[in-house]
C-alpha cells in the first residue's frame, strides 16, 4: 500500500512528472533506445516545468493590464491567448489535464476505430488545450477526481475525432485532397467561413491572384506581432490610465517605462510558454503517432493549421487582416452587451483569421475569403466572452481561450457537468454520440460523392 | 582537421509557432532521413527564433522562406507536409548542393 500511495501522491499528482510518465510510456512502447527514452523524458519533464515557469512570468504582466483596462472602460479586460490561460490553469488542474489529454487521445483512436470517421489528432498542443478548457470546465462545475478525468476525456476524444470530420469536404477543397485532414480547433469559425464564401463569394476572384508586398512578412511572426501590439496596448492604456493606477507596481520609476517593459515581458512569457510546449510536445505527439499507425493503418492525420497555408498564403494575410477587423468591431460591442471587453489577440486572430481565410477563398474566392474572416473575427470575439461564466475563478483572469471550438465545447462541457455526476454522463455520452453520429454521417457522404465522380 | 563523416547534419524545421506543422515537418523529414540512411540531427523552431539557431538546411514552407533572406543557410520549402515523396526529392537536391 505505502508504494501505491507513493505513486500516486507524490508521482502521478506532480503533472510534470505525469506527463513524463505519458512520454515514457510512449516512447517504451515505440520500442525507442534506452537513451532515446531517457532523454525523451527527461525533455517533457522539462518542457512541462519551463511552461509552469512562464506562467509566473505571464501573471505578473496581466494584472496591470487589468487594473488599466478597469481603469479606462469601467469593464473587465481579457486578451485571449490560449499560452497564457493555459500556463494560469495548469497550475491548479494540472494533473487532470496531462490525465485527460492521455485518456482522451485513446478515446480519440477508439472512435476513429469503430466510427467512419478515421482521422486521429496529431496537433498536440491542441489536445492540450482542449483538455485544459475540459478540465477547468468540468471542475468549475464542482465534479472532480476520476470523474472530471473520465468525463474531459470522452469529450475530448469526441471532439478531437469530429471536428476533422465535419470541416473535411471543405479541406479536400482546400488542399485539393492531399492525404490530410485539418486537426485546429477553430473548426467551428472554418465551417462558418468556408459557408460564408459559399453563399456570398459567387464569381469572385482567387485571393492567390494577388501578389502581396514582401514588406507585411513581418505579420507572418505571431510572436513579434504579439509583442508589438501588446507592447502598444499597455503604453496607450498607462497614457489613459495615468500614473496613479499603476503606482502600486511600479515602486516610484516611470509608469510608461513601465508599462513599455510589461508589454514586452508578455511577448516574452508566451516565447517562453511556447518553448515548454514544443519540448513536452516533441515526444509525446511522435509517439502519438505512432502508436495511432499501429492500431488504425488506415487512419487520416489530422494535422495544425499551417499545413493548409501553403495552398493559399496570399489568403492567410488577407484572413488574418479581416479577422482582425471583425475582432475589432467585435470588441466595440462587448460592453454595450454587458460582456467582458475582449481585445483582440494577435496568436488567434493570425492563425484562426488566416486559416478561416484559406477556407473562405477556397469557396467562394476573394470576397469569400474577406467576408468568412470577418465574422470568425466576431466569433472569436464574442464566444471567448461567453466562456469566462464556465471557468470559476480562472474566468476572473485577464486572459481565456481564442478558438471557437475551445469556447463552444467549454461552454457545452460547463452547462452538461453542471447537470451532477450522473446528469454529466448521460450528457457526455449523448454528446458523442450525436456528434459521432454526424460525423460519419458527413464521412460517409463525401465518400459516396468521391464513389460518384 | 574537420572529419566529414562525423560531423553531423543539422536540420531546422520551421513554422509560425514552431508547435503542430514543424513537428510534423520533423516527422515526415525523419521519415525521409531514415529512408536515404541519412543521419542528421532534425530540431523544430519558430520562425524568429530560427533565425538564431546553427543549422545546415532549414525546410519551411513557402510563407516563411522570406524571413531567411540573407541568413545564408540553404532553406527548402515543401507544399505538403505530409508528402514523403515531395520531401525526398527536395532533401535529395538541397543536401547535392551543401
Amino acid at each position: 500500500m505505502a508504494v501505491i500511495s507513493f505513486i500516486v501522491n507524490e508521482i502521478l499528482s506532480k503533472p510534470a512528472l505525469l506527463v513524463g510518465l505519458m512520454a515514457l510510456i510512449g516512447l517504451i512502447a515505440l520500442r525507442k533506445t534506452f537513451s532515446e527514452i531517457l532523454s525523451g523524458t527527461l525533455k517533457t519533464i522539462v518542457g512541462f516545468l519551463i511552461l509552469i515557469a512562464g506562467a509566473g512570468l505571464v501573471i505578473g504582466t496581466l494584472s496591470p493590464l487589468g487594473d488599466m483596462i478597469q481603469a479606462v472602460f469601467h469593464l473587465h479586460g481579457v486578451v485571449p491567448t490560449n499560452e497564457a490561460i493555459v500556463s494560469l490553469a495548469l497550475q491548479s488542474f494540472g494533473k487532470e489535464v496531462a490525465a485527460i489529454m492521455a485518456l482522451g487521445f485513446l478515446v480519440n483512436l477508439l472512435f476513429a476505430w469503430i466510427t467512419p470517421a478515421k482521422y486521429v489528432f496529431l496537433t498536440g498542443h491542441h489536445l492540450l488545450y482542449l483538455a485544459t478548457v475540459l478540465a477547468v470546465v468540468i471542475g468549475s462545475a464542482g465534479i472532480k477526481g476520476a470523474n472530471q478525468i473520465i468525463i474531459g476525456a470522452i469529450m475530448l476524444g469526441t471532439i478531437a475525432t469530429v471536428m476533422p470530420a465535419l470541416v473535411h469536404p471543405f479541406t479536400k477543397r482546400v488542399t485539393n485532397n492531399a492525404g490530410f485532414a485539418l486537426g485546429h480547433l477553430n473548426t467551428l469559425g472554418y465551417i462558418t467561413s468556408a459557408l460564408v464564401g459559399k453563399w456570398l463569394g459567387k464569381g469572385s476572384k482567387s485571393t492567390e491572384e494577388i501578389q502581396v508586398s514582401e514588406k507585411l512578412n513581418f505579420l507572418k511572426e505571431p510572436v513579434v506581432t504579439t509583442t508589438v501590439v501588446m507592447m502598444l496596448l499597455y503604453i496607450i492604456l498607462a497614457i489613459f490610465s495615468g500614473p496613479k493606477v499603476l503606482e502600486k507596481y511600479t515602486s516610484g520609476s516611470n509608469y510608461i517605462m513601465y508599462a513599455f517593459m510589461q508589454g514586452l515581458t508578455f511577448g516574452a512569457s508566451i516565447a517562453i510558454i511556447i518553448y515548454g510546449v514544443r519540448m513536452i510536445l516533441g515526444e509525446i505527439v511522435p509517439a502519438f503517432q505512432g502508436i495511432a499507425l499501429k492500431v488504425i493503418p488506415n487512419a487520416i492525420p489530422a494535422l495544425d493549421c499551417p499545413t493548409v497555408f501553403p495552398y493559399a498564403p496570399t489568403a492567410v494575410i488577407i484572413g488574418f487582416l479581416s479577422s482582425l477587423v471583425g475582432g475589432i468591431i467585435g470588441m466595440f460591442l462587448m460592453g454595450p452587451l454587458g460582456l467582458a471587453l475582449i481585445i483582440p489577440g494577435m496568436i488567434p486572430h493570425f492563425f484562426d483569421g488566416g486559416t478561416a481565410g484559406v477556407y473562405g477563398n477556397a469557396t467562394g474566392g476573394r470576397r469569400g475569403a474577406i467576408l468568412g474572416a470577418f465574422v470568425n473575427g466576431l466569433l472569436i470575439t464574442i464566444l471567448p466572452a461567453l466562456l469566462l461564466a464556465y471557468m470559476g475563478t480562472l474566468g476572473l483572469a485577464n486572459t481565456t481561450f481564442g478558438d471557437t471550438d475551445f469556447c463552444w465545447s467549454g461552454i457545452v462541457g460547463g452547462l452538461i457537468s453542471r447537470m451532477g455526476v450522473v446528469g454529466a454522463y448521460i450528457g457526455t455520452l449523448l454528446f458523442a454520440v450525436v456528434l459521432l453520429g454526424l460525423a460519419s454521417y458527413v464521412t460517409i457522404r463525401l465518400k459516396k460523392e468521391e464513389a460518384g465522380k | 582537421m574537420e572529419n566529414k563523416a562525423e560531423k553531423e547534419l543539422r536540420i531546422l524545421a520551421v513554422c509560425g509557432m514552431g508547435l503542430g506543422s514543424g513537428l510534423v515537418l520533423k516527422m515526415t523529414i525523419e521519415k525521409v532521413l531514415k529512408d536515404l540512411n541519412i543521419k542528421a540531427r532534425v530540431s523544430v523552431a519558430d520562425v524568429v527564433s530560427a533565425k538564431s539557431e546553427k543549422a545546415d538546411l532549414i525546410v519551411t514552407s513557402s510563407e516563411f522562406e522570406g524571413s531567411f533572406k540573407g541568413s545564408g543557410i540553404k532553406v527548402i520549402t515543401v507544399k505538403n507536409y505530409v508528402d514523403a515523396n515531395e520531401m525526398k526529392e527536395k532533401i535529395i537536391s538541397a543536401l547535392e548542393d551543401l
